[in-house]
């Protein structure tokens, strides 16, 4: 009987899902993927259909498609009302979506990136993350910040600062950090659905990459925790927790590692603020030693905070220092050998496991 | 009210400033005002009133400024706006920027250029007409689309160059970018990635030029600021506040606004409610002009105006200057929603074969003459190309060079010295 149900609802779901569904019959291989640009827009498309209150605002959202394609085709679906193309008023159509959001409504506001975001912060901050707080309850506001986050391809200093903690210091505020297909899908549903305002940092580089999923993921109803880590990957030698782009550096270079007899677990992190202590701490507890991963500036980062949490936690646990990789402590140069100096590479998280393991001297 | 006050102010100017014949404007333009009212398409736009508005703008001279400049090419005595020397040297600036900004396409498909690359073909003549009346210590603030002004400042096409290649010999040591050229030398103050961000830089560098002459005593001091933004750029906050401030305390500044009817895929008409951006000069106090952006001498006729009240002192103006851009607004822009009609209307106003044309129907320049000019800017951009290639990638110690003024900004590492006297900090990854 429950098969039967869950049928009618993956057939219900399937109708509304058809474009992702159409898309995927173009990758003909057995195993299903996704790119994460598809996966964020088909979570937008099945929010926007399934609540009439969610609506899109941004640059180039809709007629230009995006400026980096996410929100292909809605402008298409659900029209001008429902896709608003701004001016460039960051600080004008944050507040806009803000105010919408005390009434009811349910924005995503797109930034073309986090950078541009600066010019609203105060928004972000005073107007989104404290209202709740500020009104006793009264003023809830179920707003969401996307946009792409970090350094992408030689743009610059400018367009290249990672935002993750500057966000995830502020408390009203929920900041998640997807990786892969399933990560985008599941976590913009539930920002979406979620009553708070919401931080979604994506990253420009993972857009076009493609990654398998599951049909639980295809599903409509499909939404990830807000607050759970993910443990990509299970190991016993040393933890390397890491989010977005930098996930994927960890894994490889775990696979790296254990050509060297270290069996390391990768952590991937999904959620900034509320961070997942607990994962975080289980696993050091097992492994006893601990390497963080993030592109963004290494003082005060995301880091140093499960650095801390975990001396406050786990400490006992603990057999060596915990290992700390971020970008380089400069804004982003430009000529391309500089930059991919400024960004942790696969050697470096390789390095600093083995460090973390006496294996090597640094 | 406030166009009564400015037009007022500037009766004894021969050069009638504000249009205040705005009246015609109005007339002529119908915005195709959807169900939905400011959510309008570009299409509709496109179909209906946008023709309208197109035509009756820009093929007319509907502003006061063209109709002086017309006045004075129509007379048969010889009254002309430029000199042979002038003219050659406007041609050859036009022609750099041309030449250079088709060099960096090639580039870019290339490989050899790599991020965010905005080009500035078909705006030449804001950037030739404007900057190149400025002196050296006179600075210039820009958007991401700064080549072509670094250039007309002076900066040589080999720093640029290098600068886009990511070397080490570039202008900002290949550290800036595309987006962000600066010169110290040729008071090129950026290069700004974020719009809007240029103009209070801008305003703050007007301002030290007026402190230097009142604070500091420097009594010669006229050094003016420009400040070149696009359309998108006069829908932000920062451009407000600025109008307002240079006005209030007279700075020496001239506000360019390149109208080019486009910020990546927004068209001006659907993204602000008033699109006469001369307009908002007034109504913080100070003119706004309008020009045709494609014509250099028109350009070069109303900075001359502007860039003298600013150096008598009598505080800052608005130029609006319509152009376009020939090609998307990056290379990463597959540029679809530009009408096709359009860009082959300003594709035949060319700044470039206007002033071909000028120069050769006035006779102050020979075909053979111009033919040089070209074979020569041609040879200076391979030159900047090549030695661009040659040069070196910046070295792994300057990763953490310049971040601070300060050498010491790094503060003291576990050997108890300066971070920064230590060999080894600079080399390699740093370890954070």
């Amino acid at each position: 009987m429950l098969g039967i149900a869950r049928q009618k609802m993956l057939e219900q779901s399937s109708k509304k899902i058809r474009p992702a569904v159409s898309m995927l019959r173009n990758y003909s291989s057995a195993a299903k993927e996704m790119t994460v640009r598809t996966a964020l827009n088909s979570a937008l498309d099945e929010e926007m259909s399934a609540d009439s209150k969610v609506f899109l605002m941004g640059e180039e959202v809709g007629e230009y498609q995006g400026a980096y394609k996410i929100t292909k085709g809605l402008l298409d679906k659900y029209g001008p009302e429902r896709v608003l193309d701004t001016p460039i008023t960051e600080a004008g159509f944050t507040g806009i979506a803000v105010g919408a959001a005390y009434y009811g409504l349910k924005p995503v506001v797109e930034f073309m990136t986090f950078n541009f975001s600066m010019q609203a912060i105060d928004h972000i901050i005073n107007s989104a993350a404290k209202s709740n707080y500020m009104s006793a309850g009264q003023i809830s506001v179920p707003i969401v910040f996307r946009g792409p986050n970090g350094a992408a391809a030689g743009v610059g200093a400018q367009h290249s600062q990672c935002y993750a903690a500057w966000y995830a210091t502020c408390p009203g505020l929920k900041v998640l950090t997807p990786y892969n297909s399933e990560d985008a899908r599941g976590l913009l549903k539930a920002a979406i659905r979620d009553p708070d305002p919401v931080v979604f940092l994506e990253n420009e580089l993972l857009y076009g990459e493609s990654f398998p999923i599951s049909d639980e993921v295809l599903d409509s109803s499909f939404c990830l925790p807000i607050g759970k880590a993910k443990i990509e990957r299970k190991g016993k030698h040393v933890t390397i927790a890491a989010y977005s782009k930098m996930v994927g550096y960890s894994l490889k270079a775990a696979e790296i590692l254990e050509k060297d007899g270290i069996d390391a677990e990768v952590i991937n992190l999904r959620s900034i603020r509320p961070l997942d202590r607990s994962t975080i701490n289980d696993s050091v507890r097992k492994t006893n030693r601990l390497v963080t991963v993030e592109e963004a500036f290494p003082q005060h980062g995301v880091g140093a905070e499960i650095c801390a949490c975990v001396v406050e936690e786990s400490f006992a646990y603990l057999d060596a220092p915990v290992e700390r990789i971020a970008g380089a402590d400069v804004p982003m140069p430009y000529a391309a050998n500089l930059e991919r100096m400024a960004v942790p590479q696969v050697e470096d998280i390789v390095r600093a496991a083995k460090r973390a393991c006496y294996r090597s001297v640094p | 009210m406030a166009t009564a006050f400015s037009a007022a102010k500037f009766t004894a100017q021969p050069f009638p400033l504000n249009p205040a014949s705005t009246t015609s404007h109005d007339s002529s333009i119908v915005f195709a005002k959807p169900t939905s009212l400011f959510l309008g398409s570009t299409r509709k736009l496109r179909l209906t009133s946008y023709s309208k508005f197109n035509l009756s703008r820009r093929s007319g001279t509907v502003d006061a400024v063209s109709d002086v400049v017309k006045q004075k090419k129509s007379k048969s005595s010889p009254s002309l706006l430029i000199t042979k020397e002038e003219g050659l040297e406007l041609y050859e600036d036009l022609v750099l920027g041309r030449a250079f900004e088709d060099m960096c396409a090639q580039m870019y498909y290339r490989g050899k250029m790599f991020g965010f690359v905005h080009l500035y073909n078909g705006q030449e003549a804001v950037s030739t007409g404007f900057i190149k009346l400025l002196k050296q210590q006179d600075s210039v603030v820009s958007t991401y689309r700064d080549h072509v002004h670094a250039l007309s400042k002076g900066v040589p096409a080999r720093a640029v160059m290098s600068e886009l290649f990511g070397k080490t010999t570039g202008c900002c040591r290949g550290q800036g970018g595309s987006m962000h050229m600066f010169s110290r030398e040729h008071n090129v103050l950026g290069g700004f990635a974020f719009i809007g961000e240029g103009i209070p830089v801008a305003t703050g560098a007007a301002f030290t030029s007026k402190y230097k002459r009142e604070v500091l005593k420097e009594a010669d001091c006229d050094h003016v600021t420009l400040a070149f933004f696009g359309d998108g750029t006069c829908n932000n906050g920062q451009f407000f506040e600025c109008l307002n401030m240079a006005a209030l305390w007279k700075l020496p500044i001239v506000f360019v606004v390149e109208n080019n009817l486009w910020a990546i895929g927004m068209s001006h008409l659907r993204a602000t409610s008033d699109p006469h951006i001369y307009k908002k000069g007034p109504a913080f106090g100070m003119p706004g002009i309008h020009v045709d952006g494609m014509d250099v001498l028109k350009v070069r006729e109303v900075a001359k105006e502007a860039i003298g009240r600013a150096r008598r002192g009598e505080g800052p103006t608005l130029v609006e200057c319509e152009t376009y851009r020939f090609r998307g607004h990056s290379l990463a822009d597959p540029d679809e929603l530009r009408d096709p009609a359009e860009k082959a209307h300003y594709a035949a106003r060319d700044p470039i074969t206007a002033l071909k044309k000028y120069l050769i129907e006035n006779s102050l320049a020979s075909e053979a003459e111009l033919k040089t000019i070209e074979k020569k800017i041609d040879e200076v951009v391979e030159d900047a190309v090549e030695f661009a290639d040659e040069s070196p990638v910046p070295a792994r110690s300057q990763l953490l060079e310049n971040v601070f003024a300060d050498p010491k900004g790094f503060g003291i590492g576990p050997d108890g010295r300066y971070r920064c006297e230590d060999p080894k900090f600079t080399e390699g990854t740093a370890h954070v």
